[in-house]
This record gives structure tokens, sequence and C-alpha cells, in this order.
């Protein structure tokens, strides 16, 4: 094998795909080798699926394709602070996709994405069990409840400190 | 096998167990629409145009993928039918371009002609429409995602018959997408521009980087001596765009009509084929007596040599150093012959006619090219544009005389006009190789063993007191088989034919849409068209390379004897590792 291969990625994770290789359909373990990439680098480099692919010998189109099929997936790194959307029944019903286009459109990033300049990622969450609040956001480990579109850049500068 | 009885539209169908619904019907003479269908490709059930009614289903069922069962009732048409494939076309044709007028499928379109078949007349589903810049990175295909229906076709052939993978659909919902891994260009990917996506896209999605725009031009400039040669399997092949049975030689009309075009000469890029046959049977004769970098494989398919530098860097010691025939005639064209003619070779225009899109490719590697970096073939044509060449020209193929290439670069032997099929390379190389190891003259020219269009024959022949194991492979899938056998070194050949397409050359990805009724690559098209040049390699006097009058007298004069400087110079190349590694 490469040299090159097993060095872009964690020991960890090169056993991790050995230990797949031996068992019966190696290659149905993808999306668990993809998704301890992701949680060992917080995302998916171009690099890491490009080792992936030639490790376990999945063609690079077909590891390309299942990462970007899924949203769980990230391709880009986390920014600096995470912002993320509860999208739960409670929060849906009070307009947390309104809160969510605001910030959408504020950012211009897509869920899942990070701004160019590495500062703000986008997700959803599911129901965080705090639905009396809804809709509820929260950035970095600090939640902000009942959020309103209007909110959201106010909410983004002090984020920045501003 | 187990054979199944149902009825179909009323009649009753008797079926071997395991045979699609779509199937079953063809059997009895009913055609079922369809789009993301092809009989070589693995089912899709994508499009579900081809829906028919089975009785007891909740449902309208996709009869491309679903097996027929005993006692099943099925009715292909209805009101209700007919209506739902309407509709299900329209929902594409939304999402859809509307510039059928200035499309280059030029009226021969899967999804234009299903919605004329189907009677769409309106188009009820506006909605947003996907919006793709065209991607132009290629040097021999172009792909335009907005024209793309996601039959996943290409990604299909690309990956099963060629053994690729370089398309995959990326993301999903409306933002769905063909492209290869990362989304990186055509020209950074794997592709190894065999143009086989082109082959199967039902629509203008996938298409051969068009080259008629710089030949009309070169053609219509007086300064140019502008020059052309046609490849083996074109002869075989063109006569199916302008209406003629699969399977009729037009080799002759197509010299007329080249000429009516305003070529000032017409070759033969057969003649190329004869010259690659005298300096790889060279080649074969000193490995075989050195023992080196066996087995040969040969280097003719500009695809299987990307192929190749992308997937099996590896054996790149062993692939012949010939150029193919296209760059061996075009390199003679601005030496020898500018030099017979007294021709600046720069006001020499060459255009090659090839089946092939990933010939505009191998045109620009810069070994090819000139010592000055210009390329020896200034334009390629696949068969397809000229054949609109010829079309918008008003030229009536049919009712052509016949023609006569100029000589000396246009006089071939039959070993050269099999070229265009599997299996044809091996046995040209046969016949001269043979007897330069046995010295002694050959009297059965026909190797039937490495004949047949199948995707991959191995053979043991016996050639005087030695043996020699062969294989030959057409697309790329076969080809791993063999190359995988050689990597390992689990079988010893002397020489291997790889070409990158399905039947060689004849199977293309620039020849001919089929005729309406048949799907691209069909087995039985592409057998009769190995069998055309069968024929042509049958009737001819002189059937080995080595006999070529003309050849011997380009090695007396010119280039000495076969592997001399002076060959190695013009007729021999070298290949690259090339990133990225394909897997
Ligand atoms: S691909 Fe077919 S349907 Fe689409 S614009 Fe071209 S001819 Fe028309
Ligand atoms: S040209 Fe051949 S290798 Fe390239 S994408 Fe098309 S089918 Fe695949
Ligand atoms: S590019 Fe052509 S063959 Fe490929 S999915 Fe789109 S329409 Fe089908
Ligand atoms: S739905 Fe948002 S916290 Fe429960
Ligand atoms: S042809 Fe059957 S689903 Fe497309």
């Amino acid at each position: 094998m490469d040299v090159n291969l097993e060095t872009t990625l964690d020991k960890e994770i090169i056993e991790f795909i050995a230990a797949c290789m031996q068992r019966e359909h190696p290659r149905s373990y993808l999306i668990s080798v993809l998704g301890k990439v992701q949680e060992k680098y917080g995302y998916l480099s171009r690099q890491h699926m490009h080792a992936v692919a030639h490790i376990m010998r999945i063609p690079t189109s077909r590891v390309y394709g299942v990462a970007t099929f899924y949203h769980f997936f990230r391709l880009r790194p986390r920014g600096k602070h995470q912002i993320s959307i509860c999208m739960g029944t409670a929060c849906f019903v009070k307009g947390a996709d309104r809160v969510l286009e605001a910030f959408k459109s504020e950012l211009g990033i897509d869920i899942g994405e990070t701004t160019k300049d590495g500062i703000f990622s986008l997700d959803n969450t599911r129901c965080l069990g705090v639905c009396g609040l809804a809709p509820v956001v929260t950035i970095n480990n600090q939640v902000y409840s009942q959020v309103t579109p209007q909110q959201v850049p106010e909410l983004i500068n002090k984020t920045l400190g501003r | 096998m187990k054979k199944i009885k149902l009825i179909i539209d009323g009649m009753q169908v008797m079926v071997p167990e395991k045979t699609t619904l779509m199937e079953a019907a063809e059997t009895i003479g009913i055609h079922i629409p369809r789009l993301c269908y092809h009989p070589d490709l693995s089912k899709e059930g994508a499009c579900r145009i081809c829906i028919v009614e089975v009785e007891g289903a909740r449902t309208f069922q996709a009869s491309c993928s679903t097996p027929a069962a005993e006692g099943m009732k099925v009715k292909t048409n209805s009101p209700e039918i007919r209506q739902a494939r309407r509709d299900l076309v329209e929902l594409i044709l939304d999402n859809h371009p509307q510039e059928c007028q200035t499309c280059e499928r030029d009226g021969q379109c899967e999804l234009q002609n299903l919605a004329y078949a189907l009677g769409v007349r309106h188009r009820l589903f506006a909605g947003r429409r996907k919006r793709y810049p065209q991607e132009n990175s290629s040097l021999a295909v172009v792909r335009d995602s907005e024209k793309c229906i996601l039959c996943r076709r290409c990604v299909r052939v690309c990956a099963e018959i060629q053994g690729v993978y370089n398309l995959q659909q990326m993301h999903r919902g409306v933002q769905t997408v063909v492209t290869p891994a990362f989304e990186d260009s055509m020209a950074e990917s794997v592709c190894v521009h065999c143009g086989q996506c082109v082959n199967v896209c039902p629509t203008a999605a996938f298409l051969e980087k068009r080259s008629t725009d710089q030949v009309w031009k070169a053609l219509a400039d007086p300064r140019l001596h502008v020059v052309v040669h046609i490849a083996p399997s074109i002869r075989a092949a063109i006569g199916e765009g302008f209406g003629l049975e699969p399977g009729t030689p037009a080799t002759l009309q197509t010299i007329t009509a080249l000429r009516r075009l305003g070529f000032h000469k017409v070759f033969d890029t057969n003649f190329g084929a004869d010259l690659t046959i005298m300096e790889e049977a060279h080649e074969l004769v000193s490995r075989l007596r050195s023992g080196r970098n066996l087995p040969l494989l040969t280097s003719c398919s500009a695809g299987w040599i990307k192929f190749m530098e992308h997937f099996y860097p590896d054996l790149i010691p062993h692939a012949s150093s010939c150029k193919s025939p296209m760059s061996m005639l075009s390199a003679l064209l601005k030496t020898y012959y500018a030099q017979k003619q007294g021709i600046d070779p720069d006001c020499i225009y060459v255009v090659s006619i090839m089946p092939c899109t990933a010939k505009k490719y191998e045109i620009m590697r810069p070994e090819l090219c000139r010592p000055d970096g210009k390329p020896y073939t200034d334009a390629v044509l696949t068969t397809r544009e000229l054949v609109w060449m010829i079309k918008a020209y008003g030229i009536d193929f049919v009712k052509l005389p016949d023609g006569r290439f100029d000589n000396p670069l246009g006089f071939s032997s039959g070993a050269a006009d099999i070229f265009g099929t599997t299996g044809g390379v091996m046995e040209a190389a046969l016949r001269t190789a043979a007897e330069k190891l046995t010295g002694q003259e050959l009297t059965d020219l026909n190797f039937i063993e490495v004949r047949e269009v199948e995707g991959l024959k191995e053979a043991s022949i016996a050639i005087g007191d030695q043996v020699l194991h062969v294989a030959v492979a057409n697309g790329l899938t076969n080809a791993k088989i063999i190359l995988n056998k050689v990597r390992a070194q689990e079988k010893q050949f002397q020489l291997v034919e790889i070409m990158a397409c399905p039947g060689g050359c004849i199977g293309g990805g620039g020849q001919p849409y089929p005729p309406e009724g048949y799907p691209v690559l069909d087995k039985e098209i592409i057998r009769r068209r190995a069998r055309a040049l069968y024929a042509i390699d049958q009737a001819k006097q002189i059937r080995k390379s080595h006999e070529n009058p003309y050849i011997k007298d380009l090695y007396d004069k010119f280039l000495g004897e076969p592997g001399s400087r002076k060959a190695h110079e013009l007729l021999h190349t070298h290949y690259t590792v090339r990133e990225p590694r394909g897997i």
C-alpha cells in the first residue's frame, strides 16, 4: 500500500478499515468508515476521501457520491463558531425554518457548509428537549431561545464579539 | 431452463425464467418505450417510462426490471398508461432546455423521439429548471448537465463496461448531478476519453467535442493543403449514418464524399496500420528472442493507453512503443509526404476520420506532436461528425460513384482492414510475425481463434515449433481481467491485444447512433460491422502488411528497416504515469 495513503489517516482509522476489510462485504462498511473519519477530523477532506477510496479499493467517484448523498457528512471543516438550529417539531411549528433561512442568507451558506473565511458553520439538529423555549438556536454551546429571524444579525454580531 | 407462461395484452407468451416483462413483450413484437434501460447494462429502473399494468398490483410496474412470473396478466397499453408515460416525459422536459432545433443531437435524440412518439404536445408542469455551465475541459467529450435526465446510463457504461468508474451521481434531490469524483473537471479526472458515455447517453448531455468548425475553416483556406485519412472501422459503419444496412462497406463512397467536401488528398489510415504491424511485429519478435517485457501489449487504442497510465502504470514497460496507425500516418504526412511533394509541412492540414473520441485527445499528447510542439494531426472528426458534414454539404451519399484513395499512403493490405475489429490487430500481427519467426510463408492466414466479437478471448497458437499464448480483450472491464493475470503473473502471455471499446473500433465512441429501434452497441450491429471488415480483407490480393509494396518502398527509400532510428523517431512513442490513480 502507498505510504502516503497510510499517513493521511489516523492509525486508529487504518486499523478500523483493516478490520472491515476482513469481514464479508467489506465495501459495505464505507459509510461507517467515513463516519469515523468525520468523527476524528470533523469533516471529510479530499485527501481523506482519496485515502479511504484507495485503501478500501472503492472507486473515488463512489466514495464522493456517498459523501455528498448523506446530509450527515461535511465536506469542509467546521467553522470557528458552530451555529445549529433545532428543526424538531415544536421549533419548526414556531418558525425555525424562517430562522434558518435568515441564517442562510445572512451567512451565504447552506446547511452543512462553512463560510469561506472559516468563521461560521451552519447545521440543524433534532429536538433538543427544551421545546418550551422554541424556536431554539445553539451557537457553540450557548442556547438561545425564542429566536426570531430579525434577531439573526444581532446574534451573529454578538458571537463575533462586536 | 424453466419456462414461464404469462399473458401480455391478451396474448400468451412463454419465456425462460428471469426474463423481464419488457423482454417478454419484445418476443411478441411489442416495443415498450424506455429511457434508462440498456440491454448490456445493469437494470436501473430510474425513468419509469417503461411502466405497464400488472393485474393485481397496486401501482404500475417498471417492465425493464420486473421479472415475468407464472400466470401474470400484463397490459402494456391503456389510456392511463399512455397518460402516465406522457406525464413522466413532460416532467423531464420541464427541467430541460427547449432547444431541440439548435441542439447537437441533430434530431437523433431519444428524449425528443420519445416525446414525439408519446404525443407530448404541451408542457404542463412549469418548474424551476436546473442550471449548469457546459463542461468543456476535456479534449474529447463535452458534458452538458442541463440536458442530463439522470438515467445513469453513462454512469453504468463507464463503470460496468469500461471499469473506469469515472462518473457518478453526486448530491441528492434537485441538486443531483453526474460528475467525476470531487466534482473535478473531466480533464482532471481518470476519464480515458473513450466516448462510451456519449454513445449511450439518450440526450445531448454527453457529446464529442466538435471539430467540424475548424475543418470547414481549413477547407476554405486557400493557403492550406488539406489532406484526410480514414480509420479502418469507418468504412464498416459510416453507411448506417445514411440509412444503409448495418455492415454495408462504404469505403469508396466515403472517398468520393471526402473529395467533394474539398479535401485535396484522401489517404487511408490503413497504410498506417500496415506500418504499425511492421514495427510491432519487429518489436514482438525481438521481445520473444530476449524474453523481456512479455507479454507485449498493443498500443493503438488511445483510450486503452490512457487507462493503462491511470490504472496499470506498472505495466507501461509491456506496452508496445508503436504509435497508433493514425499517429504514424499523420507523422509521415508532415515529413515523408511533405518532402516528396515539396510542400511546407506548416501548410499541410491533416484531418483524420476516427471512430473514436479519444483520438481527439491523442493528437494533443505532447510526445506525439512535432518537435516544434504543433500537432501532426490537426483535427480529428468522429464518424458521426463526418456524417453530419456530408449531410450539411448536401451530398447524397448513397448515390455517390466510387472513389479511389491517393497513393502511396492510400494502399493497404487486408491485415490493415481488420484493425477495426477486436482481434484484428492480433491477427494482422500474427500474419507478419509468424513469417518472421519461421522464415516460411504462411499459407492459412485466417486466425479464427481470435475472431468473433466477444469481450475476451484467450488462445494458444502454434507458430513453427513454438506456441504463442495470446489474449484479446475489448471493453476495459474485460481488459482488467487479463491485465490482473499479467500483473499477478498468473499466466504467461506473449501478446495481448486491448481495445478500449466494445467490439473494438467498430464499437467506438464516435460511431453513428443506431437506427431507430436498435439499442446503441447492439451486438448484431457490431457483428455485422466486423463481418464487413473480414470480407474486405478476404477479397484482397495482398493480406499481409509486409507484402504491401508501398510499405516496402517506404522502408527502402525513407525509413530504413523496422525498428531503425528513423522509424523510432517518427513512429514510436512513450507513456507517462498519470494522476489521479485509478481504482
Ligand atoms: S437533448 Fe434532445 S430533447 Fe434535449 S434539447 Fe437536445 S434534442 Fe432536444
Ligand atoms: S469518456 Fe469513457 S472513461 Fe470518460 S467518462 Fe465517458 S465512459 Fe467514462
Ligand atoms: S449524462 Fe446522459 S447518460 Fe448520463 S445520466 Fe445524464 S442523460 Fe443519462
Ligand atoms: S423541537 Fe426544538 S427543542 Fe424540541
Ligand atoms: S426503462 Fe424501465 S425504468 Fe427506465
